[in-house]
């Protein structure tokens, strides 16, 4: 008698998904506490806890110094339009590769690689490329199109160009594979209905795909929005290209701040935070069900 | 779109790297005519469909509309309207949005457009669901927009690619009326692609029988249902009993057949000589059980397998002789019974074996004299 209510418990709970294979998430739930969660709070806590002054003196000290406040917008500047290109220049090139055709493995190789090399990596071509004395202005100087080099790197377009390298091959394979999730009769549908293939396009296909551009474009935006390497390698780190994250960096490393440098993080958080709600809420305005493909 | 008075086909072949999925399609469609396109799977009648559609290119081949050639044209600017197996309702679109995409593309005025929209719900009884989106409807609902929208431009041609298959049996009797009610009402010319054979002899004003991507036969419903041109034909127009033979003797249209140890009278269809290997085919419902006073294909038989069908009963039995065979009947039979059976010689139909019989995929459907599936 005495085993029944327990039995009974246990289906109750087996109904709402609650059983031992439950445990399996356990590994996750310790790295989350003690990789995210964890640090996450310490800092919060740490960013109320300034050197001197009241628990929001820090905050008040990042804005009322137009130097540090300024890496917001600085940061916005570079990251938004890098996230916006990443997503726009991958739709066409994914549109055309979703399918199967010859040499799409080779083709979708060459656009992800990228991801493999590295922003260091990356900064270092771009500097032997675009750089005063880079290929690209001895050509440009050598046809006689400009007078003196064209100056690409060490300041916003430096970064603004390394962001691109590495922001999309991301962009590329989700839009890819939220294209590939579009059952491709939806297409041929609106064709025998009358629709060409501008129209197929825009009716069709990309109000299909906007919600996962949307979730692309966060994606892409987070990754440039914590730029740092780039930025100092390819960059103009004192002046134009002093991003958020690099203000981070000197308090807690040249100043030794680490409540102020937790409270820039923390803002920094907040400004992700904002944009992407703002994407977000654009977002849920889309149909955002079954698109009937494979995806 | 302009209509036609007739849509020819003229060769029309389509190849998928190296594989011919149909091959030389002549056929000639009048305007008003409701045409099927019958065939098991993979024998190009989709393929076929798409063709027409414009969404596949021809490999070779002309196709016209009256004295325009139209194969050329890309999909949207052929004006045929197309129900997919799969529905494609636009996920993101209500059913008034979907219904009018069609009327949208073609830039009618917004009255006119809603007019028409309005009507083509009401046509299919859709009138409380315009405004939910495709996929808070059921099956049934689905399908009726998919063809709401493929009708409501009206369209020279329609063209519906197993549309039914999706359906439970139920609905999908219920869908075949109305499609057929529709094509009336509305004068449509509509090509219809299944597998069924029972949907397409339904619904059809003619059908064409397709195997391998080849036209075995083109005709009325009557014709292929009570002749069909060979016994591949015969066998996907429910002609179940397919039995290898020889000829023993022939007498003008009648030729007697040895198979598995029976001797057997029926109908020469098609090129006969004497000793020649034929197959012969017999629909169940017309094997007879226990026929008073008919002597003709008589044969004694016991009753292996009996399915409960309604009004009718289907059963496998075997012959003395150990030949198995499927019949039909109102009797009350049971398994055991011996029965007396006769097969009337004018529904007994005997066609040439063809050549490819050996490496031939169905050949499994046909019986040697021990009785065992080859």
């Amino acid at each position: 008698m005495s085993g029944r209510p327990l039995t009974h418990w246990r289906h109750r709970l087996a109904e709402r998904g609650v059983d031992r294979q439950l445990w399996l998430l356990a590994p996750a739930l310790i790295f989350v506490v003690a990789l995210f969660l964890y640090p996450f709070f310490y800092g919060l806590t740490l960013s109320f806890q300034p050197t001197d002054g009241g628990p929001f003196s820090d905050y008040a000290r990042f804005f009322s110094d137009a130097y540090e406040r300024d890496t917001i917008w600085i940061t916005l500047r570079i990251a938004l339009p890098a996230a916006l290109l990443n997503v726009l220049a991958a739709v066409p090139i994914a549109y055309r590769m979703r399918g199967r055709f010859r040499g799409k493995r080779l083709v979708t190789t060459l656009l992800v690689v990228p991801i493999t090399l590295g922003t260091v990596l990356t900064a270092q071509g771009l500097l032997n490329f675009l750089g005063p004395t880079g290929w690209f202005n001895r050509i440009l100087l050598s046809t006689n199109l400009v007078d003196e080099p064209v100056r690409l790197t060490h300041n916003y377009w430096g970064v603004f160009f390394s962001l691109v390298i590495t922001g999309f091959p991301f962009a590329f394979l989700l839009v890819l594979s939220y294209l590939s999730g579009i059952d491709p009769t939806l297409e041929r549908a609106a064709a025998t209905l009358g629709a060409d293939w501008r129209r197929r396009f825009t009716r069709i296909t990309l109000p299909l795909l906007m919600p996962g551009l949307a979730t692309t474009f966060c994606l892409t935006f987070v990754l440039a929005f914590s730029v740092f390497p780039s930025a100092v390698l390819v960059g103009n780190p004192a002046g134009e290209t002093r991003v958020i994250s690099l203000a981070a960096y000197q308090a807690a490393y040249e100043q030794y701040d680490y409540p102020y440098a937790s409270a820039i993080a923390m803002i920094m958080g907040f400004v992700e935070l904002v944009i992407i709600a703002l994407v977000l809420g654009a977002r849920s305005r889309f149909y955002t069900g079954s698109t009937g493909g494979k995806g | 779109m302009s209509a036609f008075s007739q849509l020819r086909l003229h060769g029309v072949s389509r190849r998928f790297g190296g594989q011919d999925a149909l091959t030389d399609l002549d056929l000639t469609i009048e305007a008003g005519e409701f045409i099927a396109l019958l065939g098991p799977s993979g024998c190009g009648k989709s393929t076929a469909l798409n063709c027409l559609a414009g969404l596949l290119p021809l490999t070779a081949g002309s196709i016209w509309q009256d004295e325009r050639r139209i194969d050329t044209l890309p999909p949207e600017r052929r004006g045929f309207g197309m129900v997919f197996q799969s529905y494609a309702l636009f996920p993101h679109l209500t059913v008034r949005a979907n219904i009018a995409f069609g009327l949208r593309m073609r830039r009618l005025p917004k009255e006119e457009t809603r007019r028409r929209t309005e009507e083509a719900v009401r046509l299919v009884r859709l009138e409380d669901h315009v405004d939910k989106l495709p996929g808070q409807l059921s099956g049934g609902q689905q399908q009726r927009v998919a063809i709401a929208r493929a009708v409501v431009f009206e369209p020279s041609l329609v063209l519906m690619d197993e549309p039914l298959s999706n359906l439970d049996a139920k609905l999908r009797l219920e869908m075949r009326t109305e499609i057929r009610r529709l094509h009336q009402s509305l004068g449509l010319t509509t090509v219809y692609v299944t597998h069924d054979q029972e949907e397409a002899l339904s619904l059809a004003d003619r059908l064409v029988v397709l195997r391998k991507g080849r036209v075995q036969q083109i005709g009325s419903p009557r014709e292929m249902h009570t002749r069909p041109a060979n016994w591949h034909v015969a066998d996907f127009m429910g002609y179940r009993n397919l039995w290898r033979g020889r000829v023993e003797q022939l007498d003008g249209s009648r030729a007697t057949v040895e198979s598995s140890g029976h001797r057997l009278l029926g109908e020469a269809m098609g090129d006969l000589q004497d000793r020649a290997e034929v197959v012969v085919a017999v629909r169940p419902e017309d094997v007879r059980v226990d026929g008073p006073g008919e002597t003709r294909n008589a044969m004694s038989a016991t009753i292996e397998v009996v399915e409960y069908q309604g009004r009718e009963l289907a059963a496998e039995a075997r012959t003395d002789a150990g030949q198995l065979l499927h019949l039909r009947t109102e009797q009350r039979i049971a398994p055991g019974d011996q029965v007396k059976l006769a097969i009337d010689p004018g529904r007994l139909l005997v066609y040439p074996a063809d050549a490819e019989r050996t490496t031939e995929d169905r050949s499994d459907r046909l019986t040697d004299s021990a009785g065992a599936p080859r």
